[in-house]
């Protein structure tokens, strides 16, 4: 088992220095989609988080056995495999938010960081390490995304988690609701400022020119 | 290891083990949770129903359902009631062969192809099911918008014709357009409509948006940029309340088929 730092680096590392949306920009089509209330996006952030980590040991505990001609496909068997059972488990034990999120808890499959931290991480790196990769990539997802959520439910519905915040205008409030903060493109913007500033303060991420 | 690993057998050995190992964790999941998913699916459609009635004001959506609402099984052709059938579910029973009746070409207003023999139908009371004061009558109605079955439950006044409430609780169409027939707004404006008119025949009318004259009791506006959506709304309506779908049941209802429970 690696040290304590490189658990450090590994585990936190995603969240702010080496982040999955922030820096690598993998991922951002589910961010847009199920950002719009933080439940949602919280069930989100721990569907992705499991199937990262877990799809990160697996493939990294048969990682010596896999033959590099059908390598894609492999990870992707395995993916889809975890995929499909964190959705049954969604429709068993959270049915509503299942139905919310739908199609986008199966797309997980798809989403660029868990395909990208089983090549680039997993396939060279020790089962424990890998898991912990998974959790610490599925962290800086989750930093993201519930940024976002927090914002677009806040602006947009003047909620958080649901419990009223911002008095609405219809309800007698006074807040009127940015509609815009509901439509997908405002995670655009979002995700953008996210940037923008996180790379104010660590220069080092600014693309060279 | 690496040549050693792309070997054709070795290849088909991991390749071939893998899918067996995901395949056995999958179906395990699969079937170990269905009990617990089908109840969740009853309960989401038992709240669906409560929904449409007006009758869901939080608490256990069981117990309020047990309370207010009866649920009936109805001969279409007929528009009697019947015993349930064995086995029955509905969303099977709309595409089993056995089950479930063709539609011609003609017939088939919403694009669905196939409608079950025996429809359910939801009797709501308000005031408790012990009353016997029936307050509304719930329909199952579904039909194909631009993308996808719109499946929602209508709520009708005792009287059969009255519109009382619509919830469409199941579609895919375009968000943000055709996908705001969920929209509690649109669907307000059915509200107090009379899905048929006084001969008997389907009548609601889905006009373009902003040409449905707010004193027609059949007239309500379509969706702004979802034109096929709102053509699906108006073929879904008139095919279940027309003679293929629930009219043969609401021409009994007119003739008091409920009075007596």
């Amino acid at each position: 088992m690696a040290n304590a730092k490189e658990i450090k680096t590994v585990l936190f590392g995603p969240v702010f220095a080496n982040n999955p949306i922030a820096l690598q920009v993998l991922g951002i089509c589910s961010a847009l989609a199920v950002t719009t209330k933080m439940d949602k996006a919280l069930v989100m952030c721990i569907a992705l988080t499991l199937v990262t980590a877990f799809s990160n040991f697996f493939i990294s505990l048969i990682r010596n056995h896999i033959p590099s001609s059908v390598r894609i496909i492999v990870q992707m068997t395995i993916i889809a495999s975890l995929v499909i059972v964190v959705d049954q488990l969604l429709k068993a034990f959270a049915y509503d938010v299942a139905k919310e999120l739908s199609v986008f808890v199966g797309l997980i499959i798809t989403n660029c960081i868990v395909m990208g931290r089983a090549e680039a991480f997993a396939m060279k790196s020790k089962p424990g390490i890998s898991f912990l990769d998974g959790i610490g990539n599925g962290l800086g997802y989750s930093v993201v995304l519930m940024t976002v959520a927090f914002i677009r439910e806040l602006g947009g519905s003047g909620t958080v988690f649901g419990v009223e915040i911002l008095p609405l205008v219809k309800d007698g409030g006074w807040y009127q609701p940015m509609g815009l903060l509901l439509m997908p493109p405002s995670a655009f913007i979002i995700i953008a400022a996210f940037i923008w500033i996180l790379r104010t303060f660590r220069t080092e991420q600014v693309e060279k020119a | 290891m690496s040549s050693n690993n792309d070997s054709i057998s070795k290849t088909l050995i991991v390749v071939i083990s893998l899918c067996l190992v995901c395949a056995v964790i999958v179906s395990t999941a699969a079937v170990q949770l269905r009990p617990q998913q089908t109840a969740n699916k009853l309960l989401d459609s038992q709240k669906n129903v409560l929904a449409v009635t007006g009758l869901l004001s939080g608490g256990n959506v069981a117990q309020l359902y047990s309370k207010h609402i009866v649920e009936r099984f109805v001969d279409l052709d007929s528009g009697e009631f019947v015993e349930k059938p064995a086995n029955y579910d509905y969303r099977k029973f709309m595409k089993d062969p056995k089950e479930s009746t063709r539609l011609s070409g003609e017939e088939d207003l919403a694009s669905i192809k196939s409608r079950a023999n025996v429809a359910p139908v939801y009797l709501a009371y308000a005031n408790g099911v012990e009353s016997g004061e029936l307050t509304s009558i719930v329909l199952p109605i579904h039909g194909y918008g631009l993308w996808s079955t719109m499946h929602a439950f209508l709520a009708l006044a005792p009287d059969g014709a009255t519109i009382q409430g619509l919830n469409y609780y199941e579609q895919g169409e375009t968000a943000g357009l055709g996908g705001e027939v969920q929209n509690p707004n649109w669907v307000k404006q059915f509200e107090g409509k009379k899905l048929l008119d006084a001969a008997g025949a389907p009548a609601i009318k889905v006009r373009k948006p902003g040409n449905a004259s707010p004193d027609s009791s059949y007239e309500v506006d379509g969706l702004s940029g979802a034109t096929l959506t709102a053509n699906g709304v108006q073929n879904t309506f008139d095919f279940w309340a027309g003679s293929k779908g629930f009219a043969p049941f609401l021409a009994k209802v007119r003739d008091g088929a409920l009075n007596n429970g």
